[in-house]
């Protein structure tokens, strides 16, 4: 077996004992990548150079005899979201195509606090916001096991590069199952921890009471690994959850005694493909065979949890994405012709003694506003701008954004009920399997319905993983979904674990 | 609920957004198609349910009212597209 095939686990273990240095592995990893991204395009940037050099002090302080952090020199990719010092973090939006931030997000703090080696930065839907990865502004990224196919998205650069052997471990955000849609689609493992378990300080805000950054990897214990890495409290978060952070890693091999595990009669309702629902039943039998109960139930509002996504969101992007005005940060529309064509406009409404025209005409800021977020967002954003400025506007706010404040609440108690029945439930992450590029061009609409799975997660606050758990007759990846309570990600974990062990589907990595 | 092509273009100055007539016209279809699906909640019984604005409880987080080093001028600024060294340069507000 090749490196770039092993697991993270293992490759940590001959790190530890000296049988591996950090260069070389880094190295493989640097070459897996100059030689498949081309076509994949999971990457916006890698810096080799700083990587390898990074490698070297993590090596050279080894061989002194050092403390090495819990990631020993491993490579890890993070998703172009995630402020890091110095280096561009654009969000996949022209926006932010210059952006250099001058401080580190704690996610990258607390990786290079664990000694991980940052490889580069994974592309992404333009500000998170997509299904496919096809909004980046700058390159779509391909699903390695079919490249005609979307990896997902919006975390389809992170869940793509870790699923092309590119990196062992990568960090991806969940703000509606950006982690887990493209863990699915890629045949990885991705997590979505408690909202408030993972810093979002430094995290380019998209919706704030819903983004959550998380581990993606290709087995249970690398996506451990990695959440002991970043999970923790933070006092620069005021929406971080100050509580004690289990050793996931040493729990993840534990078993769980009489499991009680829920299925839920709406998730395998109308429009789930069948080769999905053959494999999540697949797994929910090896499950019931390693002691597992199963308990059918019902989650009445989850129908209403898309619709519920898609007005919050929005809301909550229509007011974070306001500090893109040009002014601060970020790209400036060329300002000597705004100026021109602003002067000519007034100049026509004058001459034709347009009163109102010339009252409606905006003023020099308000144009450079305007004009540079009109050029510099994309088609995607720039809907979801509209919407939620709709949606909170005078005379909608009570029909939408209150509205669905009040069924977000309805359907996080219908999963506090469910969890008086049962420790964990299982479903299938997507309807089917990854779609193909540009199938949901002209219909954002149905590009959203994707989410139907995992929005309620976040709506509601819970962790929530996919793992691979099967295959189409085409050979595209099947993602299994579980659900815990919140701050039970150890249980999460040892439960994926299970599936893992019980032999019903192993996971491999996409041979390009 | 319809949106019309005014409410549109409304809606743009708000977001602070400028659409061309093509894109006011996509736009206005297809805010048209989301906000029918998302009117689906208007079935949701919600009379007595308290509104639910974050997924955990959230309180004022209160630092000690300490003197802490603030980001360099420098550094705020160095993202700046337009700035002068001592703050950010935008056109001109008053008297345009």
């Amino acid at each position: 077996m090749t490196l770039v095939e092993q697991s993270a686990a293992d490759l940590l273990k001959q790190l530890a004992a000296g049988e591996l240095t950090s260069r070389e592995l880094t190295q493989a990893y640097l070459d897996q990548i100059e030689q498949h991204d081309a076509r994949v395009g999971a990457f916006l940037r890698v810096n080799a150079e700083a990587a390898l050099k990074q490698a070297d002090t993590i090596d050279r302080r080894r061989g002194a005899g050092e403390q090495i952090g819990v990631l020993g020199g491993l490579p890890v990719a993070v998703k172009d979201l995630l402020c890091q010092t110095g280096e561009p973090t654009t969000c996949a939006s022209r926006m932010l195509e210059d952006f250099r931030p001058p401080y580190d997000s704690t996610v990258v703090a607390k990786l290079k606090a664990a000694d991980a080696v940052l490889l580069g930065r994974t592309n992404m839907d333009e500000f998170a916001m997509g299904g496919s990865t096809e909004n980046s502004a700058f390159q779509p990224t391909r699903n390695p096991w079919d490249l005609e196919r979307s990896p997902g998205g919006s975390s389809g650069g992170a869940a793509a590069c870790v699923a092309a052997g590119m990196a062992p471990l990568s960090i991806g955000t969940d703000t509606g199952g950006s982690i887990r849609q493209p863990s699915a689609f890629c045949g990885v493992v991705g997590m979505k921890p408690t909202y408030g378990r993972v810093s979002r300080y430094g995290l380019v805000a998209f919706a704030s009471s819903l983004d959550q950054a998380g581990p993606i990897s290709g087995t249970v214990a690398d996506t451990a690994l990695l959440l002991q890495a970043i999970a923790g409290h933070d006092p620069r978060d005021s929406t971080s959850l100050n509580a004690p952070t289990p050793d996931y890693t040493a729990d993840v091999d534990k078993p769980l005694e009489g499991l009680r595990l829920g299925v839920v009669k709406e998730h395998f309702g109308e429009g789930l493909d069948p080769e999905v629902d053959s494999a999540v039943r697949a797994a929910i039998a090896a499950y019931e065979a390693q002691g597992a109960k199963i308990v059918e139930l019902s989650l009445p509002h989850s129908r209403f949890a898309v619709a519920t996504y898609y007005v919050i969101a929005p809301c909550e992007a229509s007011s974070n994405l306001a500090r893109y005005d040009g002014a601060h940060y970020g790209r400036r529309t060329e300002e000597r012709a705004m100026l021109a064509s602003l002067q000519a406009e007034r100049k026509a409404a004058q001459e034709a003694g347009d009163a109102d025209a010339l009252d409606n005409i905006d003023t020099a800021l308000v144009r450079m506003y305007r004009q540079s977020r009109s050029e510099a967002i994309g088609p995607e954003v720039k809907r979801r701008i509209m919407l939620g400025a709709y949606a909170l506007s005078a005379g909608y706010y009570d029909a939408y954004y209150l509205k669905a404040l009040k069924v977000r609440r309805l359907i996080r108690q219908d999963f506090d009920q469910a969890f008086e029945k049962v420790d964990m439930i299982v479903g299938p992450t997507t309807a089917g399997p990854a779609n193909k590029l540009g199938e949901f061009a002209d219909d954002p609409l149905g590009m959203y319905l994707l989410d139907l799975y995992t929005v309620s997660a976040n709506l509601a606050g819970l962790p929530a993983m996919s793992l691979p758990c099967g295959a189409t007759k085409s050979g595209m990846p099947i993602g299994l979904q579980l659900h815990a309570p919140p701050l039970e990600e150890s249980r999460l974990l040892r439960a994926a674990r299970m599936f893992e062990q019980s032999g019903v589907w192993k996971s491999k990595r996409c041979a390009l | 609920m319809s949106i019309s092509r005014q409410e549109v273009e409304k809606v743009a100055l708000l977001a602070r957004l400028t659409l061309s007539d093509d894109e006011a016209q996509l736009m206005t279809r297809q805010l048209n198609d989301i906000v029918s699906y998302v009117d689906e909640l208007s079935q949701v019984d919600t009379d007595g349910v308290e509104p639910m604005a974050h997924a955990i409880e959230v309180h004022n987080v209160l630092r000690p009212d300490e003197v802490r080093d603030s980001l360099p001028r420098q550094s705020a600024l160095a993202n700046a597209p337009k700035h002068s060294g001592a703050g950010y340069l935008v056109p001109a507000v008053l008297g345009d």
